[in-house]
């Protein structure tokens, strides 16, 4: 078996449910912590992400009418894929970015992380509703709906664990999102992407690109069919880009600095609501 | 004989049968100043520039008073006194006594209602008995609702600490003067925040006797300070470094500034914008109670409601009988002096206002829209706009897709549920929503697609201090009221 020549991936961007390369065919190379070739990575185009968005929008309504407990279980089920794959997630990281041991604790908590949001699908909305008892003859109350299609910013620091913390509360709260991979470590997010792939995640839910965020941020930032962007990327360059830019169409903007995504305080129901709006409902009370 | 004439037939005839005697509130009953002070650490203060504008009755155009014109120096001073009380005093003070605190202004408020529902109307315009009905006793009950709050909100968040977050800047509009600074003061003051506050140029009067009210009630100087002055000190409140927390209610375009100057200098903020609700109608629907409730939905406080239910989406089957009626509903309503309590329809809030309001109805003629105003006559002094219908839109008409901000209503017709909800949402604007059905399930499926942050279901234009108010897209984020409407003033940890 020495003798075999081993395979290699061609990584591309997930847009849709698709996998395609960029459709400028433009690339960037990804490299290991020894500074050898990884991969040859795509370097999504403007017009890639526009179709990301507009792939991310077309399928909201459907993604935020799905049951909680039908989100609850493919975010579930999003685990499972990824603890078949646990041995490679472990293996790339270790090969692009840190060590064995590192590798194993940020591959765990990253399943970990999508069982606890898992969980939380069919109850952040319980514990952030309200009835409000209103001074007149109306039935009134108030519940979270999601903010709509998400533009995320990953950071480069904890490659897999950081990309999960971001989706996972954004797309169990039933919004969509259009993912900017990590650019020093792409190749984890295209592994990523197809986990999402093969979990019951109906295209168009996570769009995952990969390329340079200084081609990517300002068209997300300016963009007037996305409704709120997060970033923890580290750049504070983009981060004033988005803040700059929001007011254009109203974008909510949160931006994480600094998080240590591997500790179990970075995930709570909290960040879920980052991404809700509060709709209230009145209904008279009489015959 | 067609089924219409059987309905004009059948149809009221108030104009000739019933007339009402003028029956006014008399103004004397409130003494009005010539002048007023900016409200700085507790005492009233001349501005630095010495320079003060006029406020006048949007009904006769009369002068009611002159208001202090502060400018940068003058807002130092307010923020410096805000952040000495929130440290000092207001953040350190057991929560049970800022609770008092707010309960007695709610109190004092309760006594000297019908004053400043009298000044109120004088000062925007409105019908007393909207200002006298609705906006103080809401504000009333504003107060005292977060009052309880103050020292409860260890409870209002599971599993977090809240934290006050320090000095508030709010900057609220012309058309609920009073009641919007409640709206803002009684969340911030309950959550251990202090407060700059601004009211707009041209309401700024009901403001400033809260601020007599507020001194009175012994709250500690500067927890709450009141600068007026024009749209200029609105922004340097947005920029101003020594303000924690921006609160804005307004229009959607300066809205934006706001959002941009906050983001820049990393303040939180909130934003409660323009609207353009659709109030959509379902053959299934009681057809007199719609009626009611378009009614209410587009003409109160001459539809200067940033949630007012300006676009009516009627089923086809239903439209010509919804319209008919509609029309013989406006027609019984009373235009004229806003103290008088028989009054319907008071004044357009400004000159300016008015201009724009009739901008879209010039333009509105020159698309081939069909407009359809009230017979009634309009007052020879003040700003007057007839209670108006426009037919024969189309959905990229700017009357369709802008606010207008008057007693302005579109109708458009629709076949099925689907296309009402996507009519409704073919805006930039997502703050309110009305349905119209007599089915249930049909209410849920409609009211869910809207996007918007109320939707109100055979009813429209209800607010409640316990019940959240704020919008999606390009119409705000952030809640007023209820438990929600206390996460803007706190930090969660």
């Amino acid at each position: 078996m020495s003798n075999r020549l081993n395979v290699l991936k061609t990584c591309k961007l997930y847009i849709g449910g698709k996998f395609s390369r960029s459709e400028s065919e433009h690339y960037f190379q990804a490299f290991d912590k020894k500074q050898k070739l990884l991969a040859n990575l795509c370097r999504a185009s403007r017009k890639d992400l526009r179709n990301a968005i507009q792939a991310a929008r077309k399928v909201q309504a459907d993604w935020g009418g799905r049951t909680a407990y039908n989100r609850g279980q493919i975010l579930y089920r999003m685990a499972e894929m990824m603890e078949g794959r646990r041995d490679q997630f472990i293996a790339e990281l270790e090969c692009a970015a840190v060590s064995r041991r590192r590798a194993e604790n940020e591959t765990d908590a990253a399943i970990d992380r999508l069982v606890h949001y898992a969980g939380w699908t069919d109850k952040y909305s319980a514990l952030f509703s309200s009835v409000n008892p209103v001074a007149s003859p109306h039935f009134n109350f108030s519940i979270p709906e999601p903010t709509g299609v998400v533009g995320i910013a990953a950071p480069d620091d904890y490659p897999l664990v950081g990309l999960i913390s971001l989706i996972a509360p954004v797309i169990a709260g039933g919004n969509t999102c259009v993912v900017l991979s990590s650019e020093k470590y792409g190749s984890v997010a295209c592994t990523l992407a197809e986990v999402i792939h093969s979990s019951d995640v109906p295209g168009g839910v996570v769009n995952v690109l990969t390329g340079f965020r200084a081609d990517l941020v300002p068209p997300l930032a300016t963009h007037m069919d996305v409704n709120a962007v997060l970033s923890a990327a580290d750049d504070p360059e983009q981060k004033k880009n988005i803040q700059e830019n929001a007011h254009i169409n109203v974008k909510r903007v949160h931006l994480y600095d600094g998080t240590d995504w591997m500790k179990d305080e970075s995930q709570s129901p909290y960040y879920i609501m980052d991404f809700q709006e509060i709709k209230t409902t009145w209904h008279p009370v009489g015959t | 004989m067609s089924e219409k004439e059987v309905i004009t037939r059948q149809s009221l005839r108030f104009d000739e049968l019933w007339t009402y005697d003028p029956a006014p509130e008399s103004p004397d009953y409130v003494k009005i100043e010539e002048q007023y002070n900016l409200f700085i650490d507790g005492k009233f203060q001349e501005p630095a520039s010495g320079r003060y504008f006029e406020t006048i009755n949007p009904a006769n155009e009369k002068l009611l008073s002159r208001v202090a014109r502060a400018d940068k120096s003058d807002l130092d001073m307010a923020v410096a006194a805000a952040r000495k009380a929130y440290d000092g005093i207001w953040s350190r003070m057991p929560a049970k006594e800022r609770g008092k605190y707010i309960y007695r202004i709610a109190r004092l408020l309760q006594e000297r209602a019908r004053e400043f529902a009298i000044l109120e109307s004088m000062d925007t315009g409105k019908p007393i008995r909207e200002s006298r009905d609705i906006d103080i006793p809401i504000v009333i009950a504003h107060f005292f609702y977060y009052a309880g709050w103050a020292d409860k909100l260890k409870y209002a968040f599971p599993g977090v600490d809240p934290r006050p977050l320090g000095v508030a800047g709010q900057i609220i509009p012309w058309n609920f003067p009073l009641l919007m600074a409640a709206w803002k003061i009684a969340p911030a003051l309950a959550t251990g925040n202090t407060v700059v506050i601004k009211p707009a140029s041209s309401t700024p009067l009901t403001l400033l006797r809260l601020g007599e009210l507020i001194r009175d009630a012994g709250l500690p100087a500067g927890v709450v300070n009141i600068v007026t002055g024009p749209g200029e000190i609105g922004s340097a409140i947005a920029n101003h470094p020594g303000i924690d927390k921006i609160a804005f209610t307004g229009s959607t375009e300066i809205g934006r500034t706001i959002q941009e100057a906050s983001l820049r200098t990393g303040k939180k903020y909130t934003l409660e914008l323009g609207g353009k609700a659709a109030n959509i109608v379902f053959d299934d629907a009681p057809v007199e109670e719609a009626v009611e409730g378009i009614v209410n939905g587009i003409f109160f406080n001459q539809g200067h409601v940033c949630c007012a239910g300006s676009r009516l989406l009627v089923q086809e089957g239903v439209a010509d009988e919804l319209v008919h009626k509609l029309k013989m509903r406006m027609e019984t309503l009373i235009l004229g002096d806003p103290l008088d309590k028989n009054t319907d329809i008071g004044a357009i809030n400004s000159k300016g206002q008015l201009d724009s309001i009739l901008g879209y109805l010039t333009e509105g003629v020159d698309n081939g829209q069909q407009i359809y105003q009230t017979k009634c006559e309009l007052p020879e002094k003040g700003y007057w706009c007839r209670p108006t219908l426009v037919e024969n839109v189309s959905q990229s008409h700017r009357i369709v897709q802008e606010e207008v901000f008057g007693p302005v209503l579109t109708i458009q017709t629709f076949r099925t549920p689907a296309e009402a909800v996507s009519l409704a949402n073919n805006s930039p604007y997502g703050l309110s929503g009305g349905v119209w059905t007599d089915k249930g399930s049909k209410i849920f499926k409609v009211g869910k697609g809207i996007r918007a942050g109320v939707i109100w279901a055979n009813t429209f234009n209800k607010f409640d201090p316990t019940s959240p108010f704020g919008g999606y897209k390009e119409s705000g984020m952030g809640r007023e009221g209820g438990i929600h409407g206390l996460l803007p003033y706190l930090e969660l940890s």
